[in-house]
């Protein structure tokens, strides 16, 4: 730390905590309760980052988030770099890590710094008129650009923080905890409203709390004395709850705002184990109070960017509330009075204060009357036309402006500094408002826009609303708040305010110089580079909405999003075209007001809980069983089940051969099952399936097919008839939700009228499915006292039966051709009957097989599978299931679109069996089918839908949808592959058992 | 992240319904009756307003029933919120 | 004849302190009567224009926008652009524009900054692996590039993607389109209009269409916020408020408007080199030239023109960034934004004429019409100036949802980006 730039004794920092900090690799330190910023200040150095397309240095230039400049790489560990932080708002940390970004080789001498000399072929839009030639050329010179641009390093390794979420519901949300929102959570507090309050520093009080003048006076005492008294009872209010280091990020309809919470930012980085690093808050307000204030607006001339150049009031806060002086040689530069409080703060602080140069004619307030009785130099009527000095700010030129205020006039004047200290004014921060909806209106005295019209239930208080003036700023800020409370008295009624008051005002958006425009360069947006100049070029150019202007210059798409510039840009487009600002309007402000990390709107859904895991009751088994899993939405479902060190093809063959020879078990617990109980149900059915249900007898099971209303494939199952008006219904696995929203939609909205109830129990029961010859062996071990003949119970019925105290449903269905038994319990007995299933099954080599072999085994009987045998285009005459078209039907769901011209043409897709020629080949899934694949277009008639080799049949077999297919039964056709054609031909889709023989075991 | 009265269960945060498009689009009775043009025009076509729109809204993650909402697409505003087979307002 | 762009003409406005530019486009006030005219000034609407001139000689046209061009979903979307589609008729739409794509820069003098750095599109199931080899499959057959990668493969092409088979749905492996990738969203709107300025075609921005005038089953001309405008054929071009539209005429259209989302993070050095499209977790990402991270969220599920969509799909989006790319935990979010989609049933687009002469409409491009830009421009101009579609849109039609021969684009395809 620089010893003469550091004041001592300031409240605000804690000179007994010493902390170390690397910048650059080299090792500086400041103190606890320092920004970055005002460390890197009190060592003297403001040089800290290049600018995006020019490479010019820039140093820091405010002390908030509205920072242009200073955003650097803090810390060096590939996990825990984060790029594009600004100093101003980053607390200091004991062993902070920092470095300059978008330099090379270092922030003192960049190369790219060439660009600011070839900055007359970089004007605004230049990428767009060149770099076409040759054509085949724009990727390589989009490789340099994409190089140069982009300025800190994203992490390259996976993130350890955690990140939080957390409602809150209030009555009164406050936004900002300056003094406007300070007064305002007291009258609501005291209201007894439930207040909640957020600050994005770590303390409270606004730019109020570090005010030092004797001029604002509140009820006859200094205004930062009065504040801290009223935080004292704040802090101890049990009505409010205030949250600090916690910025608003996003103001959403219907008061809903996210903010988010830093809270490990700051510590030192052996401190933040284990801790929470940002929490996001989703916040419902029953009203939203935004005072959020006004950020100070520079001026815009010629090299106005030079480090060293900053905003008045950042150059106050540095003084008065770190204690940091920014320069020993000072200039200010203002058109208004605000900044005579930062010459006063230069005063108090013994900084030298060289020079004001003033817009304005002159100013009658009494903050000037004092700093001219102090008899510092005051260049009124006068601007500044030129800055020198490369790295650092080194002289100011200054010349006098005509009377219009449009030329400049007389000589050159030349004054020394080191720091210039700037002032244009105040700019609402509206964006909260805005984000909401909020419409705004242009004052034309302050040449601000203000808060305006809102749907919602907000007010902007303070200088978020456009008061500037302390005695404005409490006296309407308390007003406001009553009558948004609607609050007869409050205890602020009687206030009594003094403050100096401005008379003069004057403001110019692009300040003449002594050069023509084009030899200037004029900022305003620091961060990309735009200048004025980059704004009339656009104009003139034809870009006429102040949307394309900052879309072709980038003017306000930095990462400070334009907090600084787009002021100055709203204002410049308005003088040339000669426009009302009111009537140019604002460009979007887009959320989030700061930038919002990933981490923290992610919050704790990563890694295990970015989706939950379903898993069936005996999924522990599968486990020990050395199962591999496949996805199937979001449930886990065992795959195949290899055996020291099988391949999966070796697995499913060896798995399929149990299940046609022996046996085989399967968990199809997680087929969707939905309880359909109510007299209509019958009805129900009959209007959802295809097919008829009317004749189905109690314990007996019937297979269904849904359609959408568009006629094509929706989903399929087997539903059984438990009782009289009672049927268990199985969907896929997949589809079951979106079944049971459909059922329910059509239940509640089309026919109200049925007396039928719907239950999902996917979840409650668990099913091992038993299937083989010898599968009637195995459940007549379990179930001993069951009657298991053909006779009492067929293919396509149901037991209800007892195993001890378990309910047992056995259905005797069958996915895969075989005699086969489902038997469903109550999910906690799945593992239990699962085991017992496998312990009874021993000697006949029960085999547990999983989805593919299913698949497999499925395929050889023509059985199709919704969503890979379909796709959303198959109607059930497609799938050459006319048979489960009830011609008797009035009506089911779909039945109409299968009438339309498209979808009874002969010639569609239809579903058919492939051979290959090659009884080794097996088809990929997916692949194409032609006639002829040297004819260009290639036609393509189909594709391969399911494709498996079958060990029974030792063969390759498929299924696939083919145009008229129906047709071309035997037809020899091809399937063209990248490095091969397969000769195939068009088979039935029944491969195994044509005569369903072994549904008898 | 609008709001939504459920009649059912009360005010709750939008994420827990799903929209169900524009109400008051009866399933024909008849469907064999229509002509394929009628019958595209209930299966998709749609008035889409930019206004004040009546459609259906279902509690899926509350109470899972169906209901109508009278809301304004051009802000969001839900100017009311009727039951399943009651007529809509006169707005 | 406008002043050509390029290096050179660079250097000399340099000289003349860039004072000299021309005007990229007018500014005019709407004539009494055009030979045609489009509603809306997005990049499909000015592509149009720009065709209808160029390739089919009608000058006397007009562009009318509501507000600034290309402020609507060509200034708001993610800017992916690929022909990978599954069916004929989509690949046959989409490469069509793919290949305009290839030559857009040189074609309009200006740089849409077309940059092929591939797209890649991932598996994370079985039924995800089956659908894209087969779109892969169908693509190679009609000339479209497309190849399958494994999961070593995808890896090795996008090296920050985490391909461990231990995360919640894992990558299985991807279709990668090496001719696709990004363009410069403002440009493609600014080069069109130029070019059509330039062969003197009207646009007319802060224009809204108020009411179309008929005469019994033909169009005559429309109402607008600056007057009447007479003319036989109305191209409508209008996205999100192509059903606001065609009330006026008495249409109704098979359309929802949904509000879609994206965001971008801040600027960093280059970390991602191509489009990753994952449809299963819903992660879309690729990098800008200026070094954001271009991340498409969803849409929502209801009809909204707020262009507001909600917070939880936000969420939603980045989790499954994270998810894929947990390296970008700690970067952050710059902006965030919402636009109008106007979505079909079958997730296809529709160019079509309609059952009133001399109206016209090309809408239902839902999350993805950018990539269609030049195509949907040259075949919608080629269907106005001929009062039939060309044989790449005639599968695009409105009748499609009467027949039901529907371009399914969501159901096996299942990206419908």
């Amino acid at each position: 730390m620089s010893k003469n730039l550091r004041i001592n004794n300031k409240q605000f920092v804690d000179e007994t905590r010493k902390l170390s900090f690397v910048f650059n690799g080299k090792k500086l330190y400041g103190y606890k309760g320092d920004t970055l910023a005002s460390a890197l200040l009190s060592n003297n150095i403001h040089l800290v980052g290049r600018s995006f397309k020019y490479h010019r240095p820039r140093g820091i230039m405010t002390s908030g988030s509205e920072e242009p400049n200073a955003i650097l790489q803090i810390g060096n560990d590939d996990a825990l770099t984060e790029p594009n932080v600004r100093a101003t708002e980053i607390e200091l940390y004991d062993g902070l890590i920092c470095n300059s970004q978008n330099c090379w080789p270092s922030v003192k001498f960049d190369i790219g710094g060439i660009n600011n000399f070839l900055s007359p072929l970089l004007p605004a839009g230049f990428y767009y008129k060149t770099f076409m030639w040759p054509a085949s050329f724009w990727e390589k010179y989009e490789y340099f650009i994409r190089k140069s641009a982009g300025l800190g390093k994203s992490p390259t390794k996976q993130d350890p923080d955690m990140y939080d979420h957390r409602y809150m519901h209030c009555d009164i949300l406050i936004v900002g905890g300056g003094v406007s929102g300070l007064i305002a959570a007291k009258i609501a507090s005291d209201d007894n409203k439930k207040v909640l309050l957020l600050e994005d520093k770590e303390l409270l009080g606004g730019s109020l709390i570090y005010d030092d003048n004797d001029i604002s006076k509140i009820d006859n005492q200094k205004s930062s004395e009065w504040l801290k008294r009223l935080i004292d009872n704040i802090n101890n209010d049990k009505n409010i709850i205030i949250k600090t280091r916690t910025s608003l990020a996003a103001y959403h309809n219907y008061n809903f705002l996210l903010a988010r919470q830093n809270l490990t930012d700051h510590l030192s980085v052996n401190d933040r184990n284990n801790k929470i690093r940002q929490r996001l808050y989703k916040i419902r307000a029953k009203k939203v109070i935004i005072s959020t204030g006004a950020i100070e607006r520079p001026q815009i001339f010629h090299n106005n960017d030079r480090p060293g150049i900053m905003l008045a009031s950042a150059v106050k806060k540095y003084i008065d509330y770190y204690g940091v002086r920014c320069g020993l040689e000072n200039v200010l530069f203002t058109n208004n009075d605000s900044a005579y409080e930062t010459a006063l703060s230069l005063h108090n602080s013994g900084t030298k204060l060289n020079a004001i140069i003033d817009i304005r004619d002159n100013s009658s307030s009494e903050i000037v009357t004092k700093i001219k009785s102090l008899g510092i130099q005051i260049y009124w009527n006068h601007t500044i036309v030129n800055t020198k000095g490369y790295k650092r700010i080194k002289k100011v030129t200054v010349m006098k402006l005509n009377d219009k205020g449009n030329d400049v006039i007389g000589k050159k004047i030349e004054l020394n500094c080191d720091c210039l200290a700037i002032s244009g004014g105040w700019t609402p921060m509206v964006h909260l408002f805005t984000q909401s909806g909020g419409k705004l209106k242009f004052d034309n005295k302050d040449n601000i826009f203000v808060p305006d019209k809102t749907n919602l239930n907000q007010l902007s208080i303070g200088s978020a609303k456009g008061d500037f003036e302390l005695d404005d700023v409490l006296i309407n800020s308390i007003k406001d708040t009553k009558k948004f409370l609607q609050i007869e008295n409050s205890n602020f009624d009687k206030i009594d305010v003094k403050c100096s008051k401005e008379k003069e005002k004057k403001n110019i958006w692009l300040l003449p110089s002594d050069k023509p425009l084009s030899k200037t360069k004029p900022f305003l947006d620091y961060q990309n580079d735009s200048t004025a100049k980059d704004i009339k070029l656009a104009l003139r150019e034809g870009f006429k909405s102040i949307e394309h202007v900052k879309r072709y210059t980038t003017t306000g798409m930095g990462t400070d999003q334009g907090k600084l510039a787009n002021m100055h840009a709203l204002g410049i487009v308005a003088d040339t075209t000669n426009t009302n600002m009111g009537d140019l309007g604002t460009t979007t402000f887009r959320p989030p007001y700061t930038p919002l990390t990933f981490g923290t709107i992610v919050g704790r859904n990563v890694g295990q809980f970015f989706d939950v895991f379903r898993k069936t009751p005996m999924h522990d088994w599968h486990v020990d069983n050395n199962a591999k899993f496949e996805n199937v939405g979001q449930w886990k479902r065992a795959w195949y089940y290899p055996k020291d060190g099988e391949s999966m093809h070796d697995t499913v063959q060896r798995e399929s051969k149990a299940a046609r020879k022996s046996s085989g078990i399967l968990d199809a617990s997680t087929l969707g099952k939905i309880d359909i109980q109510g007299t209509d149900a019958n009805e129900f059915l009959n209007r959802v399936y295809t097919n008829a249900w009317s004749k189905l007898q109690v314990g007996k099971c019937r297979y269904g097919l849904m359609l959408n209303e568009d006629g094509m494939v929706y989903d399929d199952g087997v539903t059984t008839k438990l009782g009289e008006n009672h049927y268990l219904m199985t969907t896929t696995t997949g589809g079951a939700a979106n079944v049971m929203s459909k059922l329910e939609d059509y239940l509640q909205t089309e026919w109200p009228e049925l007396n039928v109830f719907l239950t999902s129990v996917t979840d409650h029961y668990a099913t091992a499915s038993v299937c083989g010859p010898n599968a009637k062996k195995i459940i007549n071990k379990i179930f001993k006292d069951l009657d298991l003949s053909d006779e009492s119970f067929p293919h396509m019925s149901f037991k209800e039966v007892k195993l001890g105290d378990i309910n047992c449903r056995v259905m005797r269905i069958s996915f895969t051709g075989e005699l086969s038994y489902e038997i469903n319990v109550e999910a906690s007995y799945g593992k239990y009957i699962w085991e017992k299933c496998i312990e009874a099954g021993k000697e006949f080599n029960i085999t547990p097989y999983g989805t593919e072999t299913m698949h497999l085994l499925r395929a050889e009987k023509g059985f199709i599978i919704v969503g890979q045998d379909t796709d959303g285009t198959m109607t059930p005459v497609d799938l050459q299931m006319d048979w489960i078209i009830s011609k008797k039907k009035y009506d089911f769901i779909g039945k109409r679109s299968l009438y339309r011209s498209d979808t009874i043409r002969e010639d569609r897709k239809q579903l058919v069996g492939l051979l290959t020629d090659d009884p080794n080949e097996i088809l990929e899934e997916g692949a194409q089918i032609v006639k002829d694949e040297n004819k260009k277009p290639v036609n393509m008639l189909g594709h391969v839908t399911s494709s498996y080799f079958s060990p029974t049949l030792k063969k390759s077999i498929a299924l696939a949808v083919l145009k008229e297919g129906k047709q071309l039964k035997g037809q020899k056709l091809l399937v063209p592959m990248i490095n091969k054609t397969i000769k195939v031909t068009v088979s039935d889709t029944v491969f195994l058992d044509k005569k369903n023989e072994r549904i008898n075991g | 992240m609008f709001l939504i009265n459920c009649p059912y269960c009360g005010e709750r945060d939008q994420s827990e319904f799903i929209s169900g498009g524009e109400a008051h689009i009866a399933r024909p009775k008849q469907p064999t009756e229509l002509n394929d043009d009628q019958w595209a025009e209930y299966l998709f076509m749609r008035k889409n307003i930019k206004g004040v729109q009546f459609e259906r809204w279902n509690h899926a993650h509350g109470c899972r029933k169906w209901f109508n909402v009278a809301r304004d697409t051009s802000n969001d505003k839900i100017e009311k919120v009727y039951k399943m087979g009651e007529q809509p307002p006169k707005l | 004849m406008k002043n050509k762009y390029s290096i050179f003409s660079l250097i000399k406005n340099a000289l003349s302190n860039h004072e000299n530019w021309q005007r990229a486009w007018g500014d005019p006030e709407p004539k009494k009567e055009y030979d045609a005219v489009i509603v809306g000034g997005g990049g499909h609407g000015l592509a149009t224009a720009y065709y209808l001139a160029k390739k089919h000689k009608l000058t006397n046209i007009a562009v009318v926008e509501k507000g600034w061009i290309g402020g609507g979903n060509t200034g708001r979307n993610t800017t992916i652009i690929r022909s990978n589609y599954l069916w004929d008729a989509s690949a046959g739409l989409y490469d069509h524009a793919l290949k305009i794509w290839e030559g857009l820069s040189q074609e309009l003098n200006y740089n849409v900054m077309f940059s092929q750095r591939g797209v890649m599109n991932l598996a994370h199931n079985l039924q995800d692996v089956r659908d894209l080899k087969r779109r892969t499959h169908a693509n190679r057959l009609n000339g479209i590039d497309a190849v399958w990668l494994e999961t070593d493969e995808v890896k090795k092409f996008c090296p920050i993607i985490n391909t461990s088979q231990d995360i919640r749905y894992p990558v299985l492996g991807g279709t990668l389109q090496k001719r696709a990738g990004t363009a410069r969203h403002d440009a493609v709107a600014w080069g069109y209009a130029r070019g059509a300025d330039e062969m003197g075609v009207d646009i007319i921005q802060n224009c809204e269409v108020k009411g179309i005038k008929r005469n019994g089953d033909s169009v005559e001309g429309l109402e607008t916020t600056k007057g009447f405008i007479k003319t036989k054929k109305i191209g409508v071009v209008a996205a999100g408020h192509s059903s606001v539209i065609a009330n006026m005429a008495g249409l109704k259209l098979p359309l929802e408007s949904k509000p879609l989302q994206a965001l971008v993070s801040e600027p960093v050095k280059p970390i991602i080199d191509t489009v990753v499209m994952s449809n299963a977790v819903h992660a879309y990402v690729s990098q800008s030239d200026k070094g954001e991270l271009v991340i498409g969220a969803g849409t929502d599920s209801y009809v909204s023109y707020t262009q507001k969509g909600s917070f939880n799909i936000v969420e939603e989006t980045l989790k499954a960034i994270l998810e894929l790319y947990p390296i970008f935990s700690r970067m952050k979010m710059l902006r965030q934004w919402g636009g109008i989609v106007d979505i079909c049933p079958d997730a296809s687009p529709i160019i079509s004429k309609t059952s009133i002469k001399g109206l016209y409409f090309n809408c239902g491009w839902g999350t993805g019409g950018f990539k269609a830009t030049p195509g949907s421009g040259d075949l919608f101009a080629h269907t106005i100036a001929n009062d039939e579609p060309h044989k790449l849109n005639a599968a695009f039609n409105i009748n499609r949802f009467v027949s039901g021969d529907l371009v399914d684009e969501h159901g096996a395809a299942a990206v419908a980006h």
